[in-house]
């Protein structure tokens, strides 16, 4: 049975960062034209995210989500907004792969500069019922980006 | 009641505090060792073969249906059906009784506290017979509303399907009103989810009014994947079987076959033998106990827990008076949600459950996307809830923080 042992393990978990995206996340709401609008539902947990999104081009111009879940989720989905806001497709993808690395356990991701604030949740690796807290709302926006190269 | 020691998973380690009986229960020594004595000493096929082993597999199989039978007051062991648990039990009256006797315009009844095992089997079935399926709602104190319950019964409601105990509030339901109220208006069959009853109080199925009840054997201290429906023998006599295959037969011809007597009939395929052995040893264990004892056991630690939990600044508990409940106590805290709140426990060696409990209707209802549940049973004691209040204080602590 492999239980965190630690609070060292804990306060890695809930480092300050996170707990701030969690009671202020940032680009939470609606935005008023979406050219792609996902919902996306971890039903394990009833964590639920609507992620909006604008293009510009390949490019991701703007986007917001809304929905409930727990700290990890929440946060997750804020630092994601901020960091691929004026990216391109491309350029998400990098991080999107690069942040998964970090979410498996991959620790070299850990001090990659590309993953910016998202570095933060590094610590959710070491808890594997977690993970898809964190991925939930990159799954939505590889949705968006899958819809939008469909187009 | 120290009985920590005869559960080995407990005894082997001393710092968890398993609060999650209401998923599953941990397992004692003597059903472990019942498990392992039928593989070494009698398996063989039951009702298969003429040696005398087979004979022996087939009286051990026939003994664990007379004793869990009368653990839950079956006056008929023949009536008792075994299956994987309660979900199969269930899914076996909708789609036996319900595809014959459910057609367009008629009406089912379930109430918005069901466990999804005993909703979306109703929910499938009317919609695949064109009936209506029909939701009771529950008092602000998370029970279930009877004068609602009252105006949705009609000549013709077909099935109303309800939980004993509700597992996601420990809700405690009035069987005998909610038989009286739908004999008075219905001639409907009445259906009780008993995942959460057989294991916590004495139960008799003979005197509790119902046509079917189902229950789990994982959550009693037996293994998974045994479980039993009983229903009368009537009801069962009249009803066709719900799968085929081996064993539910008596003679198969090129054009046609005919059934196996009860309970056989309903059990297609070689049984689940040594499971079954496994919860009567669980059930023996229980009758030690005495079932009284263990529900005033858990009484005590709810009555504690209900204590110790309102005492902490932000919980909020769901659900009726602790009185009213079985051990369950469905709760959260401020703005930490249910998954941070359990994962910080498990830091303490505190295992809960924090979701939606199966119950996705209720968590609508109540207005959250997820609680965190502490469920109590006869291994548990004052020790378990310290650490409980302890892991909560803690993530209280860690999200203090307050953004400048």
């Amino acid at each position: 049975m492999s239980r965190p042992e630690t609070s060292a393990e804990l306060s890695a978990l809930y480092q300050e960062l996170i707990l701030d995206h969690y009671r202020r996340p940032r680009n939470k709401g609606t935005l008023e034209k979406a050219d792609a609008s996902v919902e996306m539902k971890n039903p394990l947990c009833g964590d639920e995210i609507c992620l909006q999104v604008a293009f510009e081009g390949r490019s991701v111009c703007d986007l917001r989500f809304a929905g409930r879940g727990c700290s990890i989720s929440q946060a997750s989905a804020s630092m994601m907004t901020q960091l691929v806001k004026g990216k391109s497709a491309e350029e998400i993808e990098t991080i999107r792969s690069r942040f998964r690395d970090l979410m498996l356990g991959d620790e070299s991701a850990a001090s990659d500069q590309s993953l910016g604030s998202l570095r933060a949740l590094s610590g959710v690796a070491r808890f594997p019922a977690r993970v898809k807290c964190a991925l939930l709302a990159w799954n939505a926006l590889e949705t968006a980006l899958t819809e939008r190269a469909g187009r | 009641m120290n009985l920590r020691a005869d559960f080995p998973l407990l005894a082997n380690n001393p710092g968890l505090h398993y609060l999650d009986s209401a998923a599953t229960s941990q397992k004692p020594r003597a059903v472990l060792d019942a498990l392992v004595d039928f593989y070494e000493t009698a398996n063989a096929n039951p009702h298969r073969g003429a040696y005398a082993l087979s004979v022996l597999a087939t009286e051990r199989y026939a003994q664990a249906r007379e004793r869990v039978a009368r653990f839950l007051g079956v006056g008929d062991p023949d009536c008792l059906i075994f299956t994987r648990g309660t979900t199969e039990g269930l899914n076996l009256v909708a789609g036996s009784w319900g595809l014959e006797h459910v057609s367009r315009g008629d009406e089912i009844v379930v109430t918005a506290m069901d466990h999804h095992a005993n909703f979306v089997p109703w929910q499938v079935l009317a919609t695949r017979q064109g009936a209506k399926f029909r939701v009771c709602e529950l008092t602000p104190d998370g029970k279930i509303d009877l004068d609602f319950l009252s105006g949705l019964l009609n000549k013709r409601t077909k099935i109303v399907a309800f939980s004993h105990v509700s597992n996601a509030l420990g809700t405690i339901n009035p069987v005998e009103d909610i038989a009286r109220l739908v004999r008075a208006k219905t001639d409907a069959i009445l259906v009780c989810d008993g995942a959460q009853s057989a294991p916590h109080f004495p139960v008799s199925f003979d005197s509790l009014g119902v046509d079917f009840y189902a229950f789990s054997g994982h959550k009693m201290l037996g293994p998974m994947g045994i479980g039993g429906l009983i229903g009368k023998r009537e009801t069962l006599e009249a009803l066709s079987p719900y799968q085929t295959g081996g064993d539910m037969i008596e003679f198969v011809y090129d054009d046609h076959t005919t059934w196996n007597a009860l309970p056989h009939k309903f059990e297609a395929g070689t049984p689940n033998a040594a499971n079954a052995v496994g919860l009567a040893a669980a059930v023996d264990y229980l009758d030690q106990i005495g079932m009284d004892r263990v529900r005033q056991h858990e009484r005590a630690l709810m009555t504690l827990a209900q204590e110790r939990l309102t005492a902490i600044e932000g919980v909020q508990i769901y659900g009726p008076p602790a009185a009213e409940r079985s051990g369950v106590v469905s709760f959260t805290m401020s703005d930490v949600h249910a998954h941070d709140l359990a994962t910080i426990l498990d830091g303490e060696g505190v295992c809960i459950r924090a979701g939606h409990h199966c119950a996705q209707p209720l968590m609508r209802r109540l207005d959250v996307p997820a609680t965190a549940r502490a469920s109590f049973y006869v291994y548990n004691d004052e020790r378990d809830i310290d650490a409980l209040v302890t892991g909560i204080l803690k993530a209280r602590e860690i999200f203090s923080y307050v953004p400048s």
